[in-house]
């Protein structure tokens, strides 16, 4: 059953604005529509100059994280009829906009290439697959599901605060290598995220737990590397 | 602004990765993808990886081989069939040692599966021979390769779209890239530049694959004179999710579920009385087209894909993305209730076509383009003929990949950088500004859709001339309509309506290679199926088809197809 929706999108295009504005939008929806395709009908049907990111349309690539009606979701996974006929899109908080739905994902992405997300495992290569039991690779397989898309550190009010905090999507990204049996370079993730930028920063709000579109037990997974410094056991 | 590289690699998803890897380990190396790298579509990628391990059963390499030669339709290289299936024991390896979490067997090894096509000593029975980790093996694979980039520090240009290639006298020798978050154009000067740049499923309304997915390469390589080869063999996945198209993995079928009509009935056993619902793809999809025909879909629209028998422990452990997508976007929990699904525009079997080294070839002579290499879904080397199998297309990006990735290498560390013609950013320049410029009424978004309609109406599993023929008229109408689509955002930032425009542009191109090759093909083979011509024809048609764009349509040639080991046989399951 067909349903109108009223739509705002906080606006800003460096080109011609100032400051950013709401734009406001009426027009039909299916209940099952993803806020995507509200997204594409207005840009396809009333304002082409409408931009955001996207790319695979269900839940795995990543790219249309966004705030909507206050919180962080891939606009391709969450419906219409979940959100009622109000709907209210901004870009994430706590990184720089570069135009409208469009934020700069290079501090996200220095904070995650500082983690060494990569196996380190210095012994001769063997002929065959390296030995990894089911309960070894169940250890570490929740933080393998992770797909970049800053859901979870946007979230982050430690984030906002300070953008050196590492966040929880490098930590999620570090847990996947500190707790994966075949990898030798646990105490140097742990280094690194036992500094002022690392998990300390983390206040146990469950924020990113709720954003993350994979249901990672993202606030989990940070607990188990505190308790692996704490105690050093991994 | 320009820039210089020896190896220049277009698009980061699996096969653009895996070159980047090994080229950057002689030369310098430069990786262009119009999206962050982890966003490729790669990532989609559910089922598994190939490779003929025998780690749960007996198999073999020339099992692998003969399945896949089979799944062709007998159109599949098999000198390259061969090359593949060979190397894939030794590539999951190195995967695996890269760090690919894949699901472990009680012993600690790679955990294998059955998929559609996949048999054990020649046909006899399913075999467990896809590699997986549960359903987002793809997932995994783009991870890992990217994590191995970042180890590497290979060099990305994220975010940057390339919208032509550069030449000097029949050598390729770079590519023009628009910033999307600046608006500029980028020349990158190279020895060897290789198109890794995907598929192009959104000529359909109904497809597993992404937004991003416009076929751009494969655009810009057949603007340039360079042929696309079998591009009349378009793949729809049998089970997309209906009504939306995402993919729902035939793991499914691979872990024991079951497809039903309206009467309840499992269909697939008239239809492949030896494998049921692991047939190929293409037979699969062409079932359920019938089965819907005759009047045993459900609401005339769909069947259903039956895992409730499978219990929910398995489920959630062996196929938790596709329980997620059923849940969230359909609210059906396939614990409980099954799956409604309709076959969807999937993978391109055709492309731009390649020797084994990932070089491109130039006519049916197996004349090489110097310079230009391709791999993944946008080359055709080909391995996979008229229908590929399941989780083939994971391990051809792995393979080829690589193997192009050292051909560059080499071939950049052999020669030097020939120089530019002038101005190469010129023609992009003029082309985009005829974007910008023109006016009138028409919008971009209501053309594609248009096309989207009419190809999944008159060109997609089942094909006949009439059909063909109209289809063929109104892309050409299309095609004008496209010369007045008048474009309101006149911004250099983050333009997107101006690159869907243009990759607008790109699908109706191949949409119409499509429809050509489609029409030219008087036979049905693979994922070709002529209801006017409902038989394979080996006499007349056991060759590849290169489309060739001329001012007056679309040129068809033809190339030779390798046969080695396997001579064509009738092909039942």
């Amino acid at each position: 059953m067909t349903m109108r929706v009223h739509v705002k999108v906080r606006r800003f295009d460096p080109d011609t604005d100032q400051s950013p504005w709401w734009s406001e939008h009426d027009l039909d929806a299916e209940p099952s529509d993803r806020v995507l395709d509200v997204l594409n009908k207005i840009k396809w049907e009333q304002d082409g100059k409408l931009a955001y990111r996207r790319s695979c349309a269900h839940g795995i690539c990543g790219s249309d994280a966004m705030r909507i009606n206050g919180m962080n979701y891939l606009a391709c996974k969450v419906l219409v009829k979940d959100l009622g006929s109000n709907i209210t899109v901004e870009p994430l908080l706590g990184l720089p906009v570069i135009k409208d739905l469009i934020v700069d994902m290079e501090l996200f992405f220095e904070h995650y290439r500082s983690i060494m997300p990569y196996l380190v495992n210095n012994d001769p290569v063997p002929t065959k697959e390296r030995l990894q039991s089911p309960e070894e690779h169940e250890r570490y397989d929740d933080t393998t599901k992770c797909i970049l898309c800053a859901a979870c550190t946007t979230s982050c009010p430690s984030f906002w605060a300070t953008g050196d905090y590492l966040g929880p999507s490098a930590i999620v990204q570090a847990h996947r290598f500190i707790f994966d049996s075949r990898d030798q370079a646990a105490a140097d993730r742990l280094d690194i995220l036992n500094q002022s930028s690392g998990v300390w920063r983390c206040r146990t709000i469950y924020n990113c737990t709720s954003a993350c579109p994979k249901e990672i037990k993202v606030t989990k997974a940070i607990g188990e590397v505190k308790k692996a410094l704490l105690f050093n056991r991994f | 602004m320009y820039h210089q590289y020896d190896a220049i690699i277009v698009g980061a998803g699996g096969a653009g990765l895996m070159a980047a890897l090994y080229a950057s380990k002689g030369v310098k190396t430069a990786v262009l993808s119009k999206l962050y790298p982890t966003r490729s579509h790669t990532g989609a990628a559910q089922g598994g990886i190939n490779a003929s391990l025998a780690n749960l059963e007996e198999d073999h390499w020339e099992w692998h081989m003969f399945d896949t030669t089979k799944g062709s339709d007998y159109l599949g290289d098999q000198e390259a069939i061969e090359a593949m299936c060979r190397a894939a024991p030794e590539l999951v390896y190195e995967m695996e040692h890269m760090g690919l979490p894949f699901d472990r067997t009680p012993e600690g090894l790679i955990m294998q599966r059955p998929f559609g096509g996949h048999t054990r000593n020649y046909g006899e029975a399913p075999v467990k021979r896809a590699c997986h980790s549960a359903d987002r093996t793809g997932h995994m694979i783009l991870q890992t390769l990217y994590q191995q980039c970042i180890k590497q520090g290979v060099t990305f240009f994220d975010e940057f779209q390339v919208v032509d290639l550069i030449e000097n006298d029949g050598v390729v020798n770079g590519v023009v890239a628009y910033e999307i978050a600046t608006g500029k154009l980028h020349t990158f000067h190279g020895k060897s530049v290789l198109f890794a740049t995907g598929g192009y499923g959104r000529v359909w309304s109904f497809t597993s694959n992404a937004h991003a997915l416009t076929g751009d390469g494969l655009a810009i390589a057949n603007r340039h004179g360079i042929p696309l080869q079998d591009m009349e063999f378009f793949q729809f996945h049998p089970t997309g999710l209906y009504p939306l198209g995402i993919l729902i993995t035939e793991a499914v079928r691979g872990e024991g579920g079951i497809l039903r009509n309206s009467e309840g009935e499992r269909f697939m056993e008239r239809y492949a009385p030896t494998i049921k619902d692991l047939a190929p793809r293409d037979m699969v999809s062409r079932s359920i087209y019938l089965e819907i025909q005759e009047g045993r879909g459900i609401d005339g629209k769909y069947v259903y894909l039956d895992a409730t028998h499978l219990g929910r422990e398995k489920i959630e452990e062996k196929l938790p993305e596709i329980a997620d997508f059923c849940r969230t976007y359909i609210g059906v929990d396939p614990v409980v209730d099954p799956m409604p699904v309709h076959p969807t525009a999937h993978y391109a079997m055709g492309g731009i076509p390649t020797n084994i080294l990932g070089e491109v070839l130039r006519d049916g002579d197996g004349n090489i383009v110097p310079g230009f290499y391709a791999a993944g879904e946008c080359a055709c080397v080909s391995v996979h003929g008229a229908n590929r199998l399941g989780c083939n297309s994971l391990l051809d990006i792995i393979v080829f990949g690589k193997w192009a990735g050292q051909q560059m290498a080499q071939f950049s560390q052999e020669n030097d950088f020939v120089p530019l013609p002038s101005e190469p950013d010129g023609p992009t320049r003029a082309a985009l500004d005829v974007l910008r410029a023109a006016t009138g009424d028409e919008h971009a978004g209501k053309i594609r859709s248009e096309m989207q309609h009419t190809m999944m109406e008159k060109v997609s599993v089942f094909r006949e001339e009439p059909g063909i023929q109209q289809e063929i008229q109104l892309l050409r109408e299309l095609q004008d309509r496209y010369n007045r689509v008048q474009l309101a955002d006149q911004g250099e930032t983050f333009n997107t309506e101006l690159l869907e425009a243009w990759e607008l542009g790109c699908l109706l191109d191949l949409a119409e290679v499509t429809a050509a090759c489609a029409l030219n093909r008087t036979e049905s083979r693979g994922a070709h199926s002529r209801e006017d011509y409902p038989t394979r024809d080996d006499v007349n048609w056991l060759k590849h088809s290169l489309a060739y764009q001329t001012d007056s349509g679309v040129d068809i040639q033809y190339r030779p197809v390798s046969i080695t080991r396997f001579q064509p046989k009738e092909r039942k399951y």
